[in-house]
């Protein structure tokens, strides 16, 4: 009691130093705390990915194409429940800065493989029904103000002109992770055009995407796809979703080691700065940790004081941090939404931070702690007089 | 304690010096005194001379190169760094030149703080300091911080936390040396009466002849030797 509210009243004497020192641990547990999220928001397509679903693409790079052909072939491997297959559309609606991820698929099958979108049962048959139909996430609706039975005209990068959509549904996801800024529209409407206009680029697909009965026969059935494919002309590679969505990320993973790099050296600073501050601190109070050694208080009394207030001063930081990183990140991820569509704070930051808190208080007390215990008293009274 | 006999403080050969760069700088050499039990002793000498050392020594915040101190009986120059911060809780009583209260507690919480490092109970503790203000006058002040103190009531907030665990011997360097004179005889009068109505020891470090006349001894500390006893009568 008595000792507690020495090391409060301790912590705040010198409140402007206190105060900056908070704000400083606040600002880098915020900093720390965001990079994280970034970090998680980059991996979420992955944590998110199905493990009954395998993705095959072309064995050169996702550029390449395979041909639509393949989708019966893969049928017939045994283990597999279903065939859908996708095409990167590219398209931008009116600005390039507008960007959300469109594909054309096969809708039916796309329907059945991704029971985490969720679309209401009408708006399903509407979309089925119209060959122009197109289902949007509810995050790019809200940000476009799309509602149903809307025109949207994209314009296709990939595949040059404007494209015509009439917004038949909107899913919503069935978890947090789940990603609600994806656009789908009818895979053959993209193709239909395409033997008009460029037949060479018809009746080709991106990637397959394929169901299995269980995520244990996966290998084997990635296996046996490959295979049949091989010395062919377009040779396949099958994966899992979640390590094809890796593989997108490899891309960029050296982006991801810089901000997991800068978050740590974030925290390494305000361990210098808190240092700083509990040594000044008890430089400062030399005299009174010499009077109360000469009392008979002890090493642990003294240490417990300092370690005490270093823990006080990065607990108000580490806390204030913690509370405004909610805020920050909904901030974040609302402007950054087209880039992460999925931008929540785990509780492992939440629990870095903490341990983040620990470490900064422990390593800025541990050299004060030492000069105060090993500290003559003689000498520490000399100081006063 | 009472039933012991013989003198309080025994300091026997003691030689103490300091390093100063490659130098060695003898600061006392072959001090050898007693002190009664109930003595008021007063420590005299030019600046200096050695005069905080040696009560250093007596009150075990400082190791001597050699020579032996026993305070009340125990041998304090054999007691290791742990053992001597124990016998300090409860054997000496310290009274500093500037009061060296702790800024951000209470005139009370400065006095209860000795108190923390014994067994004794919250109620326990609260009667104590109670009755060790009151002894200096200063009840009404309980509720006080040390800077709303003028400097002569931080002093006495020093002895009522010097008195508190009713020490073997209290201890008190240059305790008048930052006081009007007002305040000085105040203190002094304070410290008269603890010897002689509570029947303390008091060794006590001063160069101002007025204070020292409330003295039963004075010793004189002059480059590192011990003059003769002088009766403070002769001083005045
Ligand atoms: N920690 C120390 N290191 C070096 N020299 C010291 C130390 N403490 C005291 N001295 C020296 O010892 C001598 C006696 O000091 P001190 O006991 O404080 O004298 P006094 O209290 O009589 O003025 C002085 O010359 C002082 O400079
Ligand atoms: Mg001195």
């Amino acid at each position: 009691m008595f000792i507690l509210k020495i090391l409060f009243k301790n912590a705040f004497r010198h409140k402007l130093r206190t105060s900056l020192t908070v704000l400083g641990i606040t600002i880098a547990v915020l900093a720390f705390g965001l990079l994280r999220t970034v970090v998680g928001a980059w991996y979420a397509g992955v944590e998110a990915s199905s493990a009954t679903r395998l993705v095959t693409r072309n064995a050169v790079s996702l550029v390449f194409f395979l041909p639509i052909s393949y989708k019966e072939k893969i049928r017939q491997v045994p283990g597999v429940t279903e065939v859908g297959y996708s095409d990167w559309f590219g398209g931008v609606y009116k600005d390039e800065k507008n960007f959300f991820p469109n594909f054309a698929t096969d809708a039916k099958t796309a329907i059945d493989l991704f029971p985490e979108f969720i679309i209401p049962a009408d708006q399903k048959t509407a979309f089925l029904r119209d060959r122009k139909g197109a289902v949007v996430g509810r995050k790019t609706a809200e940000r476009f103000g799309w509602k149903l039975g809307d025109i949207v005209t994209l314009k296709g990068t990939i595949f040059p002109g404007n494209w015509e959509f009439v917004i038949r549904g909107i899913y919503r996801g069935a978890q947090k992770s789940t990603d609600e800024t994806q656009f789908f529209f009818h895979w053959s409407y993209l193709n239909e055009s395409l033997k008009k206009t460029a037949p060479y680029r018809a009746d080709k697909v991106g990637w397959f995407l394929i169901g299995v009965k269980s995520p244990d026969v996966a290998p084997d059935v990635a296996v046996t796809i490959d295979k049949m494919f091989k010395n062919s002309l377009a040779e396949t590679i099958t994966e899992t979703e979640k390590a094809f969505q890796l593989s997108f990320i490899s891309m960029t993973e050296a982006i991801v080691v810089v901000i997991r790099l800068v978050s740590f050296i974030v925290i390494v600073i305000i361990m210098a700065v808190m240092a700083n501050t509990m040594a000044m601190t008890v430089r400062e109070r030399t005299g009174e940790y010499a009077i109360m050694k000469t009392l008979g208080f002890g090493g642990w009394h003294i240490s417990g004081l300092i370690f005490g207030e270093s823990l006080v001063i990065a607990a108000i930081g580490c806390a204030s941090g913690i509370a405004l990183t909610f805020p920050a990140a909904k901030a974040f991820g609302d402007s950054l939404s087209q880039f992460f569509p999925v931008f929540i704070v785990a509780r492992s930051t939440i629990y870095m931070d903490m341990a983040a808190g620990l470490i900064v208080a422990t390593v800025a007390a541990v050299f004060p702690i030492w000069r105060a215990i090993t500290l003559r008293i003689a000498d520490g009274l000399r100081r006063i007089g | 304690m009472k039933t012991r006999t013989g003198p309080i403080v025994e300091v026997r050969n003691i030689y103490k010096s300091y390093r100063r760069g490659t130098q060695t700088v003898p600061v006392l050499e072959d001090i050898t005194f007693d002190i009664q039990e109930g003595e008021f002793l007063a420590l005299m000498g030019p600046s200096g001379s050695g005069k905080s050392t040696l009560l250093n020594l007596i009150a075990g915040i400082d190791k001597a190169d050699s020579g032996t101190i026993t305070v009340g009986g125990i041998e304090i120059t054999s007691l290791s760094e742990t053992e001597l911060a124990g016998w300090r809780a409860t054997n000496v009583g310290f009274i500093f030149q500037f009061y060296n209260l702790i800024p951000v507690l209470t005139a009370f919480e400065n006095v209860e703080l000795p108190l923390l490092l014994t067994g004794l109970s919250r109620s326990g503790r609260r009667e104590h300091v109670d009755l060790a203000l009151k002894a200096v006058s200063l009840s009404d002040r309980a509720d006080h911080y040390p800077s709303q103190l003028s400097g002569g009531q931080q002093q006495r907030v020093a002895i009522a936390r010097a008195i508190i665990t009713d020490p073997t011997i209290l201890v008190a360097d240059e305790p008048t040396g930052d006081l009007d004179r007002h305040s000085a005889e105040e203190i002094l009068d304070l410290m008269e009466r603890l010897v002689h109505e509570l029947g303390k020891t008091v060794i006590m470090v001063t160069h101002d002849p007025r204070a020292a006349g409330k003295a039963h001894i004075i010793k004189h500390l002059e480059k590192g030797v011990l003059n003769s006893d002088v009766h403070s009568e002769d001083t005045l």
